[in-house]
């Protein structure tokens, strides 16, 4: 299969091993990976503003390069929303509005192609440590996603998976609400720390690098010895 | 920035930073959260239960007008005098000429959120009544001088040692740490309140189309005795409350505790059919439904966010949302709060007064998970911003999100951005946290990654 | 143009436009989901009441060991009596409220007290002094361990909420298995003629208004007894 792989802005600039390490999994599992130059933003925090003039801007170039996609696999839960159930939305009663559904029958976040599309839970991988697992709402509520990480870090060698209470609970990124509403968002992301670190996990592990990012802020800033990963990361380490 | 909002952020800010208050509603809600899911998994088909109710208030909802005139004139054939109320106005206006014209003193009151919205207490308080809340949790806080924190559960966020203490301030009762001590004594203080009311104030949960009943479910059995002592009854009813039949409410009442409570029916549920008829016993001589628009029209005439009107008022949105159990009750600054307040609000007080209740969210889309009537309601916080900005844009954020768009779409141009970014980064690092420090909103509270030496992009273009 | 008309005008202009079915979010989807009435999907979804008697007696007697509801199946109308006065001295009974009725009229004078009937009128001062309330009911639902009574099959609308302690009469005829039977039953029985108070009682009076903690007797009675016989 030749799977196009769109790596949202924040993982390209600031957490780029999180693609690095997809693109070895596909790869190594006899794929043809393509990831466009041309596009680099979903148009989702323009969109979440509520200026979708200025989120057409960016999302209409992605959805044209991506017509041609036989696959299109996102590297984040929210991403994946972005491109898979609010494109529709978007470009409704607009010239668009087939190509976007045309596009959203063919998007998927990396670890539910892995499992749902390509039927694989194992890749082989071993991560000797205890991790817990947060579910980003995004991949939860917009994509229906909570099986398929799970399975796919069973069976990962000497893991052990806890889950942690509340997990599904809003971490508190939420895009721009995290910088225009920072003293919610802090709270949020302190209840999620609290129930991360509870666990006794040495590891918080999540399938959107958008709230790892939010999460890690607060550890790093109260010297939480509890670290952060992307799932693709520990999907590819053997 | 409103006024509206200045006050939510100075409350947000204090509230969510205040431990106490953390954990307090996470006791709260998690023992919420056990019950629900218990009484939840009685239903063999929870989700198809949704579907039958979001489709019956679709049904009640986009044939408004029928029902509500099927509902009037039912009432009317049995002797209720149904009032029509356009504004919050109208229906205080409408209210206090009833009381005013029974020469009364002093009334009575079951729980109703409708009330709160019109700020009727404080209307009859200023012409002199006396008025009483009967549900504990308003008793409370109308001993406290302050609205209801939730709308099911009016004083959560007090503890038992702050009611006692007011107990003891406002009624001279012994202080207690029991909670059924506590209760006892504001049973005893409204016992005589209820016999001696001359006007019982309620409000409704359903207003019964086929029948011209009002339903009116509670636990406490003080709407009970509000509709059964006083001569006059007065039941303030929101329009979007029609159910078309009553045989609807054997899938809404155990839906409603379920959902608001975790409970599987809530202790009493009654349907009022009209004053005291020839041959009863007791009951109001009286009976007036005053039905209540202010600006509910408004939010029909959108048909993308219609169903908004289906809502029940269990609360169960208030319940999971991570936002409320944050901020609390009050920092909403308006009667209906959590998601389902976050979305009408911008449509019954104004959009730009209130737009900021639906942008504080993190769209986790919790809310509409749980809604038992399957509101759209984190889409409609979307739908919201959007018609904010399209309204009144925001010159800065504007041009910021054009400029975003102009240099993301230029791959070279992107790319010179990222390097730039690499190069600010150490002097970003530097002024983190001095007001130079261009994020400083998230760098108050959060540390930001460093930028690594290569992108994706680049390693990518590398590799070839 | 009153405001009725006002009010109706905005409605229908409104309601001009359609709005998609639930569960639509934009994708079009114009059906609807769920075509049936709700009352049948209540029967279908909601835990069984049980067909026949004593699988409803059953199901009615675990709701209310949750409910906290005193339910006793008894076996005449003697056993009523004696458990009757049996309760008058534990709970030290020194007069009773009641009202005329079939079932009210066989028991209550045995219990050889002071008796204030609310028909034809009473002085609320004195019911509230009452320590029971005796009524009747009109139906028993099995699903919930509800109690169903209206102002005519109870004496009123402050007889079965007034005094601390509400005790209810019925025959097992009267148990009917849910909500929906309960609501149908209802309807055919009074038609266009309804009491202006039915209610669904379930349990005693409760409140989770402090610390969401249950207690129970908050306005309401803090006692409800059930004897069906």
């Amino acid at each position: 299969m030749t799977i196009t792989l769109f790596i949202p802005c924040f993982v390209d600039t600031l957490f780029p091993e999180v693609g690095i390490c997809m693109v070895e999994i596909l790869e190594r599992l006899g794929h043809k990976v393509i990831c466009s130059e041309e596009i680099a933003c979903c148009g989702q925090p323009a969109f979440n503003s509520g200026y979708w003039d200025e989120a057409r801007q960016v999302a209409r170039p992605v959805l044209k390069t991506l017509q041609t996609s036989e696959a299109v696999v996102v590297a984040s839960g929210s991403c994946g929303a972005m491109l898979k159930v609010f494109y529709p939305q978007l470009f409704a009663k607009t010239p668009e509005a087939g190509e976007s559904h045309k596009l959203s029958s063919k998007v998927w976040e990396f670890s539910d192609f892995l499992v749902r599309k390509l039927e694989i839970t194992d890749l082989g991988a071993r991560f000797p440590a205890r991790v817990t697992f947060h579910d980003g709402c995004h991949g939860l509520r917009e994509l229906g996603i909570k099986k398929s990480p799970r399975l796919l870090l069973e069976k990962v060698r000497d893991l052990q998976l806890v889950e942690m209470a509340d997990v599904e609970t809003c971490c508190g990124f939420g895009g721009t609400f995290a910088a225009k509403f920072p003293m919610i968002s802090t709270a949020m992301g302190e209840v999620k720390c609290a129930n991360a670190t509870e666990t006794g996990a040495e590891y918080l592990v999540s399938n959107d690098s958008s709230c790892l990012m939010h999460i890690q802020g607060l550890l790093s800033r109260k010297s939480n010895p509890l670290k952060s990963i992307h799932l693709a990361e520990i999907l590819n380490q053997k | 920035m409103s006024s509206s909002f200045q006050q939510f952020l100075t409350d947000a800010t204090r509230v969510a930073g205040d431990i106490r208050h953390r954990g307090l509603m996470q006791t709260a809600l998690r023992k919420y959260e056990v019950a629900r899911d218990r009484k939840k998994a009685a239903f063999s088909d929870w989700e198809s239960a949704r579907d039958a109710a979001a489709e019956t208030k679709w049904e009640a909802i986009n044939h408004l007008d029928e029902h509500l005139e099927n509902l009037a004139q039912k009432l009317e054939s049995r002797g209720t005098k149904v009032h029509w109320a356009s504004t919050a106005a109208q229906a205080r206006e409408i209210i206090l000429g009833i009381i005013k014209s029974k020469g009364a003193c002093s009334i009575i009151k079951s729980k109703a959120m409708t009330a709160e919205e019109i700020h009727l207490n404080e209307a009859m308080e200023k012409a002199g009544y006396e008025v009483v809340e009967s549900d504990l949790g308003e008793y409370i806080v109308q001993l406290r001088h302050e609205p209801p924190y939730h709308i099911v559960f009016p004083a959560m966020h007090l503890t038992r040692d702050q009611i006692s203490e007011l107990f003891e301030k406002e009624l001279g009762s012994a202080p207690t740490r029991e909670p059924e001590e506590l209760t006892m004594i504001a049973r005893r203080a409204l016992r005589s309140k209820y016999i001696t009311a001359d006007i019982g104030i309620t409000g409704a949960n359903f207003a019964i189309a086929e029948t011209g009943m009002i339903s009116i479910t509670e636990n406490e059995g003080n709407a009970r005795l509000t509709a059964a002592l006083p001569k006059t009854m007065i039941t303030l009813v929101g329009l979007e409350k029609i159910l078309p039949k009553m045989e609807d409410l054997a899938l809404f009442l155990p839906m409603l505790a379920t959902a608001g409570a975790g409970q599987a029916l809530t202790c009493y549920n009654t349907m009022y059919g009209g004053p005291r008829q020839p041959g009863e016993v007791d009951g109001p001589e009286e009976y007036h439904v005053v039905l209540l628009d202010n600006r509910r029209t408004e939010l029909l005439a959108d048909p993308e966010q219609r169903d908004a009107l289906h809502c029940i008022r269990c609360g169960a949105c208030l319940n999971v949302c991570p936002i409320f159990r944050n901020v609390g009750g009050h920092t909403y600054g308006t009667t209906y709060s959590g998601p389902i307040g976050s979305v009408i609000t911008p449509h019954l007080r104004g959009l730009q007064e209130w737009k900021h209740l639906s942008a504080s969210s993190s769209l986790c889309g919790a809310c509409t998970e749980t809604c038992p009537v399957k509101i759209d309601l984190h889409h409609h916080l979307l739908h919201n911003r959007r018609n904010a900005s399209a309204s009144r844009p925001s010159f800065f954020e504007r041009k910021a999100y054009q400029v975003f768009a102009w240099v993301v779409n230029r791959p070279a141009i992107y790319r010179i951005a990222k390097q730039c970014g690499r190069i600010l980064d150490p002097i970003r690092r530097a002024v983190q946290g001095t007001v130079l420090d261009p994020v400083k909103p998230w760098t108050k509270t959060r540390d930001l990654p460093p930028m690594p030496e290569q992108s994706f992009k680049e390693w990518h273009r590398n590799r070839k | 143009m009153n405001e009725r008309e006002k009010i109706l005008g905005r409605i229908r202009e409104a309601l001009k436009v359609k709005a998609s079915r639930p569960g639509d979010h934009g994708d079009g989807q114009g059906t609807a989901r769920f075509t049936g009435r709700p009352v049948e999907g209540a029967r279908d979804w909601l835990p069984p009441g049980g067909d026949t008697f004593e699988e409803q007696a059953a199901r009615f007697q675990t709701a209310s060991t949750e409910l906290k509801t005193d339910f006793r199946l008894l076996n005449s109308i003697e056993e009523v009596r004696s458990n009757l006065a049996a309760l008058s001295t534990e709970c030290g009974w020194k007069t009773v409220a009641t009202h005329v009725g079939e079932l009210t009229d066989q028991v209550v004078p045995s219990l050889g007290l002071p008796v204030l009937k609310t028909d034809g009128g009473y002085d609320v001062r004195a019911l509230e002094k009452c320590d029971v309330g005796i009524t009747g009911c009109d139906l028993l639902v099995a699903q919930t361990g509800s109690v169903l009574v209206t102002n005519r099959s109870a004496g009123g609308r402050a007889l079965s909420v007034l005094p601390p302690h509400h005790l209810v009469l019925a025959r097992r005829t009267q148990m009917v298995p849910d909500l929906a039977t309960a609501l149908q039953t209802v309807q055919k029985r009074y038609g266009s003629d309804y009491p202006s108070m039915i209610s669904f009682i379930t349990g005693p009076s409760r409140t989770g208004d402090i610390e969401r903690i249950l207690v129970l007797g908050a306005h309401g009675p803090k006692k409800l007894t059930v004897l069906v016989f």
